[in-house]
């Protein structure tokens, strides 16, 4: 108890789904939204941050009823958690950020059942502190984000020679300039099986330089 | 012939898992070997068949605008469809867990194959995406949404028994290390995808 919240221990929990534990390239989970949206960088950036606030907010939810939730019903409690805070996250895009709710269509709602959520609730929430869990919540949302924005900076940056960030809006950088000298857009890039190769490659990538991670059939 | 046309679209040109990704998680985790890939997907169609009309009930007499006329007058302008999600999900989670009981006790059998498959459907995306495809697409009647679950589901069969039967043999194959498992799978099935994107064309 008298662990200060940024205790080395603590600082693992952020600190490890960046790269060792990463829900999307090691734990495999909430895969099926990370790659239908990674066409700009724009929504994905959009995505993570919804995911960042439903993440926060159910496992500090969830965490705090741990002794109060029956653990026969604990999967219809989390989702009715959850679901609340996706409808609350689906009402401010919709307000606010009007064509990007339109461009992710179906996904914010998919968030409900986005393993990466479920998956930290029972795996850590359920047996932890809030302030334990808060730090679960942002290092596993960061984990998740970090994969969508470098998918989508290939994605975008190859299939259509653009990065559009939010705030700052579209901004080119293999157009005019490079198409003059003959170069051409890889379409397939937009496609969505280019995200799974992409993903594909990203894991590749991370465990021939973290051996560790490597498994055996 | 508007069902054959949403049959087809649902299992080739809008194939959950090639060209929306629904259902990953267990698609990827679950696709060693063809068997139990097979009980997964049979699993996934029989949901999807249940619980799309089930949704699509509840959202043509509940939830969108003026679907509660049947109440009265003063209903006509109640909008509940804020509520959709939290519905969809109700309504999936408890039918999964009706469907395992009655199964269960029905078609023993049937329980033995789909078992542990159908709990871990409540929380697959592809039923809720199937669900809010559904709210999107605005099917005409309840037959061609029920159509729209069926054929959606098969697709998705299809995809996880052809990984897995992929998966099988690529046992034997000689993989780098560092991407074996999880990477060539990744790989493989954006393959797959660029396939099934042939279909895209296809007008129905």
């Amino acid at each position: 108890m008298s662990e200060a919240l940024f205790s080395k221990k603590n600082m693992k929990l952020i600190k490890d789904p960046l790269n060792d534990d990463n829900p999307i390239t090691v734990q495999v989970l909430g895969i099926c939204s990370a790659l239908a949206i990674t066409v700009k960088v724009e929504t994905a950036f959009v995505m993570a941050m919804s995911v960042l606030f439903v993440m926060i907010g159910a496992n500090v939810i969830v965490s705090l009823l741990r002794k109060v939730i029956p653990s026969r019903i604990r999967i219809i409690v989390q989702l009715v958690i959850v679901a609340s805070l996706v409808i609350l996250v689906d009402q401010i895009l919709k307000a606010f950020v009007y064509d990007v709710s339109k461009q992710l269509s179906v996904f914010v709602g998919l968030i409900i059942t986005n393993c990466i959520i479920m998956g930290r609730l029972e795996a850590f929430a359920l047996g932890n502190k809030p302030g334990v869990s808060f730090l679960d919540a942002v290092g596993n949302a960061f984990g998740y984000g970090l994969i969508l924005i470098v998918v989508a900076v290939f994605r975008e940056l190859f299939g259509s020679g653009t990065l559009t960030f939010p705030v700052i809006g579209k901004i080119e950088i293999l157009t005019s300039l490079a198409e003059n000298t003959g170069y051409q857009h890889n379409g397939l890039m937009i496609l969505p099986p280019m995200a799974l190769i992409t993903v594909g490659i990203y894991i590749w990538i991370q465990r021939s330089r973290n051996k560790k991670l490597i498994e055996n059939h | 012939m508007e069902y054959i046309n949403i049959f087809v679209k649902g299992i080739f040109i809008e194939n959950m898992i090639f060209a929306y990704f629904l259902g990953m998680c267990s698609y990827l985790a679950v696709s060693k070997t063809v068997k139990t890939a097979n009980g997964l997907g049979m699993a996934v169609i029989f949901v999807l068949v249940v619980t799309v009309p089930m949704n699509y009930l509840l959202e043509n007499y509940v939830l969108k605008e003026g679907a509660l006329s049947w109440l009265g007058e003063e209903y006509a302008t109640v909008d509940l469809s804020f509520l959709s999600f939290i519905m969809f999900i109700a309504v999936i989670a408890s039918i999964v867990q009706i469907v395992e009981m009655a199964v269960e006790k029905f078609a023993p059998a049937l329980y033995g194959a789909l078992g542990i498959f159908l709990p871990l459907i409540a929380v697959n995306c592809s039923i809720l995406g199937g669900a809010l495809f559904m709210q999107e697409r605005q099917y005409a009647n309840i037959g061609e949404a029920t159509v729209f679950g069926l054929g959606s589901g098969v697709g998705w069969w299809l995809a996880i028994v052809a990984i897995a039967a992929i998966r099988e043999k690529i046992k034997y194959s000689h993989v780098p290390a560092p991407l074996r498992g999880l990477g060539i799978t990744f790989i493989i099935c954006g393959l797959m995808g660029i396939a099934f994107m042939s279909f895209m064309g296809i007008k129905l």
